[in-house]
């Protein structure tokens, strides 16, 4: 019993070190990404065209085609997941951005605000409820991907899942490994939905 | 010899293709077609029904939310493997239902919305025209959630043709076979082979659907390629979307 404790625990953990990464560090790259594209409208039809070829590709495919570069490691499954989380965030991104209102940066514009102002009072906040919708889905969707590093060996609780499968159908392992995936990503959901309460105060306003 | 060049090399010896062991690529593309065919057939007809009754009327919106967002939180893999643990056992035929209930979401998503956002006044207008509610769902309804519905069923199929790779790693046969044996072999080159020819694969289930929803939408046609984006580049919603 505690045996498997410290096993599923090892897994837990690995599960969620892969997502939190993989989306922080799409995060990271989806922003820069994402404010070129808005920049100029050339830009804006190959970022999202991009982003929509690399969600047809497998999952399983991506992961195989970096095996041979970066070996059975944790770095093949984060660069597969930070490419997926990053198709999402900068779709996301940009439609946060795009749906500032144009009268709203007048006005800030006239009230003496420069580029970098604007952005960090005026636009950030406005696009805060996309970014977090973006960032919600990201994190679910990379919670279920993860799984998928098993083939690599470094899938998180998609280990027990396949464990279990290879351990002549040991069903509990599996169950184990399917249900921890579900709550794992029910859980990152409801912490981000909280997060985005506590940073969007004025959305709670009473009229 | 790098990974990509045994994977050309693998990919272009002829035994690899006709070999009759059930790993030849053209047993298994075979395999891996039928699966997804019929999961996506199963699917449409479970969820088109639904998604036209539920859009027409209106109702059920918290419960299709609710479904496209717990849908993306499943890890395929354990959807894979749940109903292999059940009486129907492991193989194609509990891979195939997997992947059915795997497509269920978007199409039912695109098809709840696609109806939904049909406008009332036309709605209105096709009623007060004499039409039957049969009338108003297909003549005048259908043809204008047309391309929403399309995307859904693309989206699923392009989700389930990658998927179903997938299955190998928990019994099923298609295309992932290569990958996982190479895997297990440590050879990279049939890794690569099977990881190319599912992602072609994929890409070519996009294309395809993307020309035939060209096809069935009806009203002024234009090329889905040469049509000019619209200059704003505002991203178009996706519903459900989960890359695989």
């Amino acid at each position: 019993m505690a045996d498997n404790w410290s096993t599923i625990l090892r897994y837990l953990g690995e599960h969620v070190r892969l997502t939190i990464a993989a989306v922080v560090i799409g995060a990271l790259i989806a922003l820069p990404l994402a404010l070129l594209a808005r920049r100029s409208r050339w830009l804006a039809g190959p970022v999202l065209g991009v982003s929509t070829i690399v969600y047809t590709i497998p999952s399983l495919a991506l992961f195989a085609v970096l095996t041979p570069f970066t070996g059975l490691s944790v770095t093949t499954v984060l660069i597969g997941l930070v490419a997926y989380s990053l198709v999402i965030l900068v779709r996301n991104f940009l439609a946060g951005l795009m749906a500032v209102p144009e009268d709203v940066r007048e006005a800030a514009r006239g009230m003496g605000y420069g580029k970098v102002r604007l952005f960090v009072q005026v636009e950030l906040p406005l696009a805060v409820p996309a970014f977090m919708a973006g960032l919600r889905i990201a994190t679910v969707s990379t919670v279920a991907l993860a799984t998928v590093g098993v083939i690599v060996g470094h899938g998180g609780l998609g280990q027990l899942i396949v464990g279990g499968f290879n351990a002549n159908f040991y069903r509990a392992e599996i169950v184990t490994g399917a249900l921890g995936c579900v709550l794992l990503a029910l859980f990152a959901d409801l912490l981000l939905a909280g997060l985005e309460r506590a940073v969007t105060p004025w959305t709670r306003v009473q009229t | 010899m790098n990974a990509f060049e045994r994977a050309f090399v693998y990919l272009n010896d002829p035994f690899n293709w006709t070999r009759t062991d059930g790993l030849g690529i053209g047993t298994l593309l075979r395999e891996h077609l039928v699966i997804s065919v019929i999961a996506v057939l199963l699917a449409m007809v479970i969820a088109l029904p639904v998604g036209v009754a539920l859009g027409h009327s209106g109702r059920g919106s918290g419960f299709i939310v609710a479904l496209s967002n717990v849908s993306r939180a499943i890890p395929t893999l354990a959807l894979l493997t749940i109903f292999a643990v059940t009486p129907i056992g492991f193989g194609n035929r509990a891979t195939t239902i997997a992947l059915a209930v795997f497509a269920i979401p978007p199409i039912l998503t695109n098809t709840f919305v696609g109806f939904r956002e049909v406008d009332r006044d036309v709605r209105e207008a096709a009623r007060a025209m004499g039409m039957s509610t049969r009338q108003v769902v297909f003549r005048a309804e259908f043809p204008l959630a047309v391309p929403l519905v399309m995307t859904g069923i693309r989206t699923a199929a392009v989700q389930v043709v990658a998927t179903a790779g997938l299955a190998a790693l928990v019994g099923g046969g298609g295309l992932g076979r290569l990958i996982n044996l190479g895997f297990g072999q440590s050879d990279y080159g049939e890794v690569v082979a099977g990881a190319i020819l599912v992602a072609v694969l994929a890409l070519l289930t996009e294309l395809v659907l993307v020309v035939v929803s060209w096809a069935l939408t009806p009203g002024q046609k234009r090329l889905p390629f040469t049509q000019r984006r619209r200059a704003s580049g505002v991203p178009e919603p996706t519903a459900a979307g989960v890359p695989l």
